[in-house]
């Protein structure tokens, strides 16, 4: 496959940056289209030049690490998959594809593709746990009885992998399909019942200092999501704040 | 409780709040109105109870004047925020994949319906409380110095549809308010945390009543244009 990449490049934070037209050849359909990209960087660095600065870590879909939005859409057009699982099969020779980093004013850009998540990482350290007394006297989890649909409900809110694509596919740049699995994983368990109230409160007002938008529900983030993750969490979050806040 | 409305989600809640009270009110506003096809005096006697009974006009009348301003503000607000979350535009952003057009466009549809609604007040609001507030003339009647004029009320409206740019920028008026509903009827249920076991039948309803309300008032604008 031959194609033409219009890849965002930009240098630093600081640098405004650009879409920048490559040209690529023999591009196999069973490439990854990470590997893709390792190509086209095999190929700049060869030419001298700046290989194209992309975020991986596992490339089994597992680690949430890669991103990318490819042709207008958050991990590409596949659908239940990281654009590490997206192969070039998905497209045609003589395409012509566009590779932007996520764009959020909460996910700074750091240097092209490669965009700063930790807004993420805060939220989750202003509520995304359960505090456990470990002195001995811990009762064993497997101990304590969780409604099958419950517990099910929580399995699947924890499979988020806190990949950013929700936010990067909203048109409001709104995290609330993030913030709502992780504040669903613990709501519907009986060990995240204790620090319930200032879990929402605490993660929606993280949230919102980060400067995320505001859920206006079109529903792209649930489409784009590669977990699968469902828009119940999203009401469910809502239903837990708006408790939070009558009773705190 | 405190500062839950300078939250994001606070502030959802509240534009969804606001969004069922408006769509009770467009339910009973077409109630009323469909009155006219099959009934002049029924409406005339509908028209004339919600335009005098002091419940509906010093009570319900404000909150309703409350709730429409409130629900244009806290859209636009909402909307300039949500630009502000965004600083750089995707070069190629393929939304129709992911989501519906009325979703992504409310803040259109809403515009539009805006643009109609100051039609709409012109049309019929502000003539209405001209006469019972600045004129004084509570009594409803076609000449308040006759008592067996009868009410004004049918007259007026059919009076209103005669001419054909009016019909149609009501149609057109409606339209955007159907594509509004389309979303916003489900999305005031899932930004309330409603979203169970009912939400598919809910989606159906929602369907029926965003298609159904507005083509009802279509239709009640064409039936007194071609038939008077």
């Amino acid at each position: 496959m031959n194609l033409t990449l219009k890849i965002w490049r930009q240098k630093n934070a600081n640098d405004k940056g650009n879409m920048v037209d490559y040209q690529i050849s023999d591009v196999s359909p069973d490439m990854s289209f990470l590997e893709m990209l390792d190509v086209l960087n095999s190929q700049l660095i060869t030419n001298g030049d700046d290989p194209v600065a992309f975020d991986h870590d596992c490339r089994e879909g597992i680690c949430g690490m890669c991103s990318l939005y490819i042709n207008g859409e958050a991990h590409g057009p596949d659908r239940g998959v990281t654009t590490c699982q997206l192969h070039m099969r998905k497209f045609k020779d003589g395409d012509t594809i566009y590779i932007e980093p996520f764009r959020a004013k909460a996910f700074p850009v750091i240097k092209d593709l490669v965009v700063d998540r930790s807004s993420f990482d805060r939220i989750q350290h202003a509520g995304g746990f359960i505090s456990v007394n470990t002195s001995g006297n811990t009762i064993d989890a497997n101990a304590i009885p969780v409604n099958k649909h419950d517990a099910d409900d929580a399995f699947s809110a924890a499979t988020c992998i806190g990949c950013g694509a929700c936010v990067a596919s909203c048109k409001n740049s709104s995290a609330m399909l993030f913030v709502g699995a992780k504040v669903s994983q613990f709501a519907l368990l009986p060990q995240g019942q204790v620090e319930a109230t200032d879990r929402v409160l605490n993660m929606v007002k993280q949230m919102d200092e980060e400067g995320f938008g505001n859920c206006t529900n079109t529903g792209a983030c649930e489409v784009e999501c590669p977990k699968g993750i469902s828009l119940e969490n999203i009401a469910r979050m809502n239903q837990e704040y708006l408790k939070a806040s009558l009773k705190g | 409780m405190s500062g839950i409305f300078s939250s994001s989600i606070g502030r959802k809640f509240a534009m969804a709040l606001s969004a069922l009270f408006l769509m009770f009110f467009i339910l009973q506003h077409f109630a009323i109105n469909v009155l006219s096809v099959f009934s002049e005096n029924a409406f005339n006697e509908a028209s004339h109870f919600m335009g005098t009974f002091w419940a509906v006009q010093y009570l319900l009348q404000p909150v309703l004047i409350f709730g429409v301003i409130f629900h244009f503000v806290m859209g636009f607000i909402l909307e300039i925020r949500n630009n502000r979350a965004r600083a750089i535009s995707y070069a190629k952003n393929n939304g129709a994949a992911n989501s519906t057009w009325m979703s992504r466009n409310m803040i259109w549809s809403g515009g539009f319906i805006l643009v109609f609604l100051v039609i709409h007040f012109i049309d019929f609001w502000i003539p209405e409380i001209n006469t019972k507030y600045i004129a004084g003339d509570m009594s409803g009647l076609v000449d308040p110095n006759v008592a067996d004029s009868g009410y004004r009320y049918y007259e007026e409206l059919v009076h209103k549809f005669e001419p054909i740019w009016r019909v149609a920028l009501y149609c057109i008026g409606f339209i955007f308010l159907a594509l509004h509903l389309l979303h916003g009827f489900n999305s005031a249920f899932q930004s309330i945390g409603a979203n169970n076991k009912y939400t598919k039948g809910l989606k159906g309803f929602s369907k029926v009543y965003a298609i159904g309300i507005p083509l009802g008032f279509i239709f009640i604008a064409l039936f007194h244009h071609f038939n008077h």
